[in-house]
């Protein structure tokens, strides 16, 4: 039996982000099964991340697994100065899988290095959360039917905004064409663009979110616009509410639209929004199950009835 | 006629290591990355000589020194243009450029505090993106240096 750690989605091919997609749908038919009967599944959470973590133990629940773990490790021992690769070492004397979240950049690959058991990275720092990506992905598979030939617009925070810049490295397989929209302060950083570049996938950069780039779109990728983010906070006051949606703005939008969002959202999605049926947000945190369901069925090399 | 006098400084040393085509610039860091200022051997070091194809360069001469390969290999991370001749019996025996490996283990810290290099008591690991200028990333939190 096989199984396969998930570190960073710049690993997956191909072949095997569209596998797990299949296997998100399966999960979506059949999401209550006993297929992780017996098995143990340790969730690590080094740094708190309720949304995350409920995802992921719910994902293990339906499948008939049990959990063990910590989401607060003031209690833990990492707070009298034991080591990651200890605390993987010792876990993994009771877990067939971890599921680690941690604030230091890189922590789950050394994970990887220091134990034989697969590492699920939920979340590293400012670096990876590849199951964000991956559910992300399974929201525009589903609600475009593919993932081929879209037309991406990513508006708001594109500099610190660690999801959009994972889910465009994903979506290199799928000749993809990207608008940024952001403000100067915010703007996708170079080593993005250069990959653009690099691999041959359009974009434009607008710092005007207007009715043409709404217009032209499949996917509407928007992020939180944070004040900390800037230095200059008449800057900041400037530019927060020019990367506001409102329904309005929705009437001439394409009707394969769908508006998606990583949450928590604060401001930069009008709550007269919510109820067009191109909001897509809560749904897509709803996918964030059944992709999970998918990663933790792959990192234990369990077969499922999909191809 | 003065290359005359520089290659007999050279063979000049009996046994031991000269690193040659430093670029002047980068002397005193390399020295530093050998470790020179803690040895007790007999050095020379030269800078700011008038190179054909480097302007400037520098050369260092360690006595009855050798370095592992390794190490001389982390030159080229400044110096990607060094040769490394190694003396025996004031004779060249072996010749070579440096050459920077694909990977570097421990060989230079992570600059990302945020990075899990920098937080826990382990080996560094950079690959080689790009060779001219060098690039490398850090393998763990992924930023490139």
């Amino acid at each position: 039996m096989e199984h396969k750690s998930l570190v960073s989605i710049d690993s997956l091919s191909k072949e095997e982000i569209l596998r797990i997609l299949r296997a998100a749908q399966y999960f979506e038919q059949n999401p209550n099964q006993k297929i992780l009967d017996g098995k143990i599944v340790a969730t690590l959470f080094f740094e708190p991340s309720t949304r995350t973590r409920l995802s992921f133990e719910t994902a293990v629940q339906r499948l008939g697994g049990r959990v063990i773990g910590f989401s607060d490790p003031a209690a833990t021992s990492t707070s009298k100065g034991e080591t990651l690769k200890d605390t993987i070492k010792m876990v993994s004397n009771y877990a067939d899988l971890i599921v680690m979240r941690h604030y230091l950049e890189g922590a789950a690959q050394y994970a990887t290095e220091v134990t034989d058991i697969p590492i699920v990275n939920a979340g590293d720092g400012a670096n990876q959360h590849p199951s964000q990506t991956l559910l992300d992905l399974y929201s525009l598979y589903k609600t475009q039917g593919t993932l081929e030939n879209l037309t991406i617009t990513m508006v708001g925070d594109l500099k610190y905004g660690r999801t959009v810049h994972s889910l465009l490295m994903a979506m290199r397989h799928f000749n993809p064409t990207f608008r940024f929209v952001a403000c100067e302060e915010l703007r996708m950083p170079e080593v993005y663009r250069r990959f653009c570049e690099k691999n041959n996938i359009p974009f434009t950069e607008h710092t005007d979110f207007n009715q043409a780039v709404i217009d032209t779109s499949d996917i509407i990728y928007m992020t939180r616009v944070q004040r900390e983010r800037f230095s200059d906070i008449m800057e900041y006051e400037k530019v927060k509410d020019l990367y506001t949606l409102r329904n309005s703005m929705l009437e001439t939008s394409r009707p394969n639209l769908r508006i998606l969002h990583p949450l928590p959202r604060v401001n930069e999605i009008n709550r007269d929004v919510d109820d067009n049926p191109k909001a897509y947000y809560f749904q897509q945190a709803g996918n964030g199950l059944f992709a999970r369901q998918a990663i933790i069925c792959r990192a234990l090399g369990i077969e499922l009835p999909v191809k | 006629m003065n290359t005359e006098k520089k290659e007999l400084a050279v063979a000049a040393l009996r046994s031991g290591t000269v690193i040659d085509h430093i670029p002047a610039a980068v002397l005193f860091e390399v020295a530093k990355l050998l470790q020179l200022e803690n040895s007790t051997c007999m050095l020379t070091i030269g800078n700011n000589l008038p190179s054909k194809t480097q302007g400037l360069k520098g050369i260092i001469k360690v006595a009855d020194t050798t370095f592992p390969e390794a190490v001389m290999n982390r030159i080229a991370l400044l110096a990607p243009e060094a040769n490394v001749n190694v003396i025996e019996n004031y004779e060249v025996v072996e010749k070579r450029r440096v050459e920077l490996p694909d990977t570097l283990i421990n060989v230079v810290r992570c600059h990302n505090p945020k990075c899990i290099t920098n937080n826990e008591p382990m080996s560094t690991r950079f690959v080689v993106i790009e060779r001219n200028p060098v690039k490398i990333r850090c393998s763990y939190c992924g930023q490139v240096h």
